[in-house]
C-alpha cells in the first residue's frame, strides 16, 4: 500500500479514458483529522497531491480548506487549541513524526498568503531573508543571483529592478504578492502552497499571479486554495472540493466542473450554496 | 438626507417630521460632547497654567543669586607656610579670615567693634570661604596672590536684594539690619554686588543654608537610580513580555501570572518601598540611602507598567508578519527576534521611557529605603549616599527660609525639565522606528 502510493502509476483519468497521465505523488494524507478545541474541523480526509501539478481546494467558507492547506506545512501547529491527528506524508516521510523539524519542513513547503505581507523592508531583504536563515547563499553575489533569479521566477523583476532597496510595503497589492510568490521560491521548496492568493487582488493583477502559477508547476507542487471557482478551473489540473470539515470529492479539474460525482459539490460549482 | 433637494420627497420612515425631531437630536448630542470635551480641556489647560504660573514665579528667582565681588589676598603665609603645597594646610588654612578682611577693606570704616563686624561678615555667606578653597585647590598659583573673585552673598541678603525682606520693617524684626543695608547699598554702588547667574543651585548638594543648597548630588543620585533601573528592567521586563506572550503555553498558570502582573502595576509605590526595606537592606545588607537600593526599588515598580506595555506592543504587530517569517521556515525566535521585536520596539521604548519618567519622579518608596538624607558630598558610587530630586524637593519643602522656598520651585522647574526631556526621547524614539506595514 506504501509503494503503490508512493510509485510512480499510470492512472486513467475519469471521463478521459483516451488521456493517459503520468504523475507521481508529492503529498499525501490518509485519515487526516483536525480538532480546534472542541470542533471538528476536518473529518477524515484522504487526498494525493500530484507533483508539478496545480491542486486547488474549493469549498465554502469554513470548510476546512484553510485549515487543510495549513497543516500541509505545519503552520497549525502556531494555534494552541489546533490538533492534527492521521497521517500526512511528504515524499514518503511522516511530517508529523517527532524527527521531522518543522523549520525545514516549511522550507520544504514554502506558503504565499491570503493577504500579501511582506516584511517592512526593502524588496532584496525580503527576498533573500529566507536564503540567509537556511544558509543557502553566503556571499553577495550568490544573493544577488537568488534575488533576480526568483523576481524574475515571480514575475516582478522587469517592474523592480531599480528600486530593490525601496520598501517591499511600498509596492501595489499584486506587486507585493508576487513579492511574496519570489520570497516563498528564493527557498527553492518542492512545494508552495497558496491560501487565497488573489482574493484582495483586481482583475489584472489576479491575472498576473495566476499565469505565473502555470509556469510555476512546471518546477514546484503548487496547492492552491480559492473561493473564485473560474480561477479554480483555469489554474489546476486537480481540484477538491470540501463541504463542512469533509472532502466531498476529488479529481481532475475537468471532471469536478463538467461531470461531478456528488451532488453537494454539483450544487456549489452551480451556484446553489457556498 | 438633511439636503434632499427634491420638492416634494417620497414619504416614508426616513422623511417623517418625527424622523427630523430624532436627527436634531443625534447632532444636539453631538454638539453637547465635543462642548463637555472642550470645557475639559480648557479646565485642565487652566490649570496646568496656574501650576506653571506659580512654580516658575517662585522659582525663577532661584536661578539668580546675589554676590559680592572682593579682592582676596591669598595669604602664603596661611595657606603654604612651607612652601611645599602639603594638602593638609591648603585644606586647613582659614580661608574665612581673608575673605572677611576682604569684605571689610572694601567697606571701609567697619570699626573694630566686635557685634558691627559681625554684621559685617554676615553679608558674606558662609560658604565663601569653600569657594575661596576651591578657588586655590583648582589653581595653586593663586597662592600668595590677590584675586578678584565673586563670593556667594548671604540668603538674607538675597532675600533683600530680591524683595522679600522689606525696607519698612521696623529693624528690630528685620532680619537685616539699617547698618548692613547701608553695606549693601554701597557695595552695589561700587559694582560689587550683583545677582548673577546661580550656578550653585545645579552643582551643590544639601546645606543648611539655602544659598549654599543645590541639586547636584540629588540629581546625580536620582541619574545612577535611572540607570541602574534601565539596565535592570529593561530586559528583564522584556524578557518576560517576550516570553509570556510568545512562548509560554495558555494555561492557568499563566493566567495567574498575568493577572498578578497587572495588579502589581497598581500597588501603591509606598509598598514597594517597605519590600526595598525589607528585602535589600534588612536582609541583603545593602547600605541605606544608595542609590542601589533606590534603583532596585525603583526597577520592581518598573516592571509590571515595561512588561504590560511590551506585551501590548507585540500584540500590536500584525500577526500576517509572524506567519511570513514562519511560513519561510524561521525559527520561532528567528521570527519574534528578526521581525516581530523591530515591529514592537517604538511600543516598547515608549511604554519604557514612560515607566522610567514615572519612577524619576517617585518619592514615597525613597522615603522609606532612606533617601531622605543630608548628603552634602557628590555620591562615589552606586553603594554611596545620594538623595534623589523628588525627595530633595520634599526636603527643601519642609524649610521655611525664603531661600529654600525658591529652591524648591526651582527644583521643580528642573525636575519637570528633566521628565520633559524624557517624554521627548520618547516621542523622538518613536517617530524614528516607527514603519509601515
Amino acid at each position: 500500500m506504501e509503494m503503490a502510493r508512493t510509485m510512480t502509476e499510470t492512472k486513467v483519468a475519469g471521463t478521459a479514458p483516451t488521456e493517459a497521465i503520468k504523475f507521481k505523488i508529492k503529498m499525501s494524507g490518509r485519515g487526516v483529522n483536525v480538532h480546534y478545541g472542541a470542533k471538528h474541523a476536518l473529518k477524515t480526509v484522504d487526498i494525493d497531491i500530484r507533483e508539478n501539478q496545480v491542486t486547488a481546494f474549493i469549498g465554502p467558507s469554513g470548510c476546512g480548506k484553510s485549515t487543510f492547506l495549513r497543516c500541509l506545512n505545519r503552520m497549525n501547529d502556531t494555534i494552541d487549541a489546533c490538533k492534527v491527528s492521521g497521517d500526512l506524508k511528504l515524499d514518503k516521510q511522516d511530517i508529523y513524526d517527532k524527527s521531522i523539524d518543522v523549520v525545514q519542513l516549511r522550507a520544504r513547503v514554502g506558503m504565499v498568503f491570503q493577504k500579501a505581507n511582506p516584511f517592512p523592508k526593502s524588496i532584496y531583504e525580503n527576498i533573500v531573508y529566507g536564503p540567509k536563515i537556511h544558509g543557502l547563499a553566503t556571499t553577495k553575489q550568490e544573493l544577488d543571483e537568488i534575488v533576480e533569479k526568483s523576481l524574475r521566477g515571480a514575475g516582478l523583476w522587469n517592474e523592480v529592478k531599480d528600486r530593490l532597496l525601496d520598501s517591499g510595503t511600498g509596492l501595489s497589492g499584486g506587486q507585493q504578492q508576487r513579492l511574496c510568490i519570489a520570497r516563498a521560491i528564493a527557498v527553492s521548496p518542492e512545494v508552495i502552497l497558496m491560501d487565497e492568493p488573489c482574493s484582495a487582488l483586481d482583475p489584472i493583477a489576479t491575472a498576473h499571479v495566476e499565469e505565473l502559477i502555470d509556469e510555476l508547476k512546471s518546477k514546484y507542487t503548487i496547492v492552491i486554495v480559492t473561493h473564485n471557482m473560474q480561477q479554480a478551473a483555469r489554474v489546476s489540473q486537480r481540484t477538491a472540493f470540501f463541504h463542512l470539515g469533509v472532502l466531498v470529492e476529488e479529481d481532475d479539474t475537468a471532471n469536478i466542473f463538467t461531470n461531478p460525482r456528488d451532488e453537494r459539490t454539483q450544487g456549489y460549482i452551480t451556484g446553489r450554496y457556498g | 438626507m438633511t439636503d434632499a433637494t427634491a420638492d416634494t420627497p417620497p414619504a416614508g420612515p426616513l422623511n417623517s417630521s418625527d424622523y427630523a425631531q430624532r436627527l436634531k437630536k443625534r447632532h444636539d448630542a453631538e454638539w453637547r460632547f465635543r462642548a463637555y470635551g472642550l470645557g475639559a480641556i480648557f479646565i485642565g489647560l487652566a490649570f496646568l497654567v496656574t501650576l506653571l504660573y506659580t512654580i516658575v514665579s517662585e522659582g525663577a528667582p532661584a536661578f539668580l543669586q546675589s554676590e559680592i565681588r572682593l579682592e582676596v589676598t591669598f595669604d602664603k603665609a596661611e595657606i603654604d607656610p612651607s612652601g611645599s603645597g602639603n594638602i593638609d594646610d591648603i585644606m586647613k588654612a582659614d580661608y574665612a579670615a581673608m575673605v572677611r578682611r576682604a569684605l571689610r577693606d572694601q567697606l571701609g570704616n567697619v570699626g573694630n567693634d566686635r557685634a558691627a563686624r559681625a554684621a559685617a561678615h554676615r553679608l558674606l555667606s558662609s560658604g565663601a570661604d569653600l569657594q575661596a578653597r576651591e578657588i586655590v585647590l583648582k589653581d595653586r598659583t593663586a597662592i600668595g596672590q590677590k584675586r578678584d573673585i565673586w563670593l556667594i552673598a548671604d540668603g538674607d541678603v538675597d532675600s533683600f536684594l530680591k524683595g522679600s525682606i522689606s525696607r519698612d520693617t521696623p529693624e528690630d524684626r528685620r532680619r537685616i539690619s539699617n547698618q548692613q543695608i547701608a553695606w549693601i547699598e554701597k557695595l552695589q554702588a561700587d559694582g560689587r554686588l550683583k545677582a548673577r547667574f546661580n550656578t550653585t543651585i545645579f552643582t551643590r548638594g544639601a546645606s543648611a543654608n539655602p544659598e549654599m543648597a543645590g541639586v547636584g548630588v540629588a540629581a546625580l543620585g536620582s541619574f545612577m537610580m535611572l540607570v541602574i533601573t534601565v539596565l535592570l528592567a529593561l530586559p528583564i521586563g522584556v524578557a518576560a513580555a517576550i516570553y509570556l506572550e510568545e512562548f509560554a503555553p495558555k494555561n492557568r498558570f499563566t493566567d495567574l501570572i498575568e493577572v498578578n502582573i497587572n495588579n502589581l502595576a497598581a500597588v501603591p509605590s509606598i509598598v514597594f518601598g517597605i519590600l526595598g526595606l525589607a528585602v535589600f537592606i534588612n536582609f541583603f545588607g545593602l547600605p541605606r540611602s544608595a542609590p542601589i537600593v533606590g534603583g532596585l526599588v525603583l526597577t520592581l515598580m518598573s516592571l509590571p507598567t515595561i512588561i504590560i506595555a511590551t506585551r501590548a506592543a507585540l500584540k500590536a504587530v500584525p500577526p500576517s508578519i509572524r506567519d511570513a517569517a514562519l511560513g519561510l521556515g524561521a525559527s520561532k525566535m528567528q521570527a519574534i527576534f528578526h521581525h516581530v521585536l523591530p515591529l514592537a520596539m517604538p511600543g516598547i521604548l515608549t511604554g519604557t521611557i514612560l515607566a522610567l519618567a514615572h519612577a524619576l519622579g517617585e518619592t514615597a518608596p525613597l522615603l522609606m529605603i532612606g533617601m531622605v538624607a543630608f548628603v552634602v558630598d557628590y555620591p562615589g558610587g552606586p553603594l554611596d549616599p545620594a538623595t534623589a530630586l523628588p525627595v530633595q524637593i520634599y526636603m527643601w519643602s519642609n524649610l521655611p527660609e525664603r531661600g529654600f522656598i525658591a529652591r524648591t520651585s526651582a527644583a521643580i522647574m528642573i525636575l519637570l525639565g528633566f521628565l520633559l526631556v524624557m517624554n521627548a526621547l520618547a516621542i523622538w524614539l518613536r517617530t524614528k522606528f516607527e514603519r509601515r506595514w
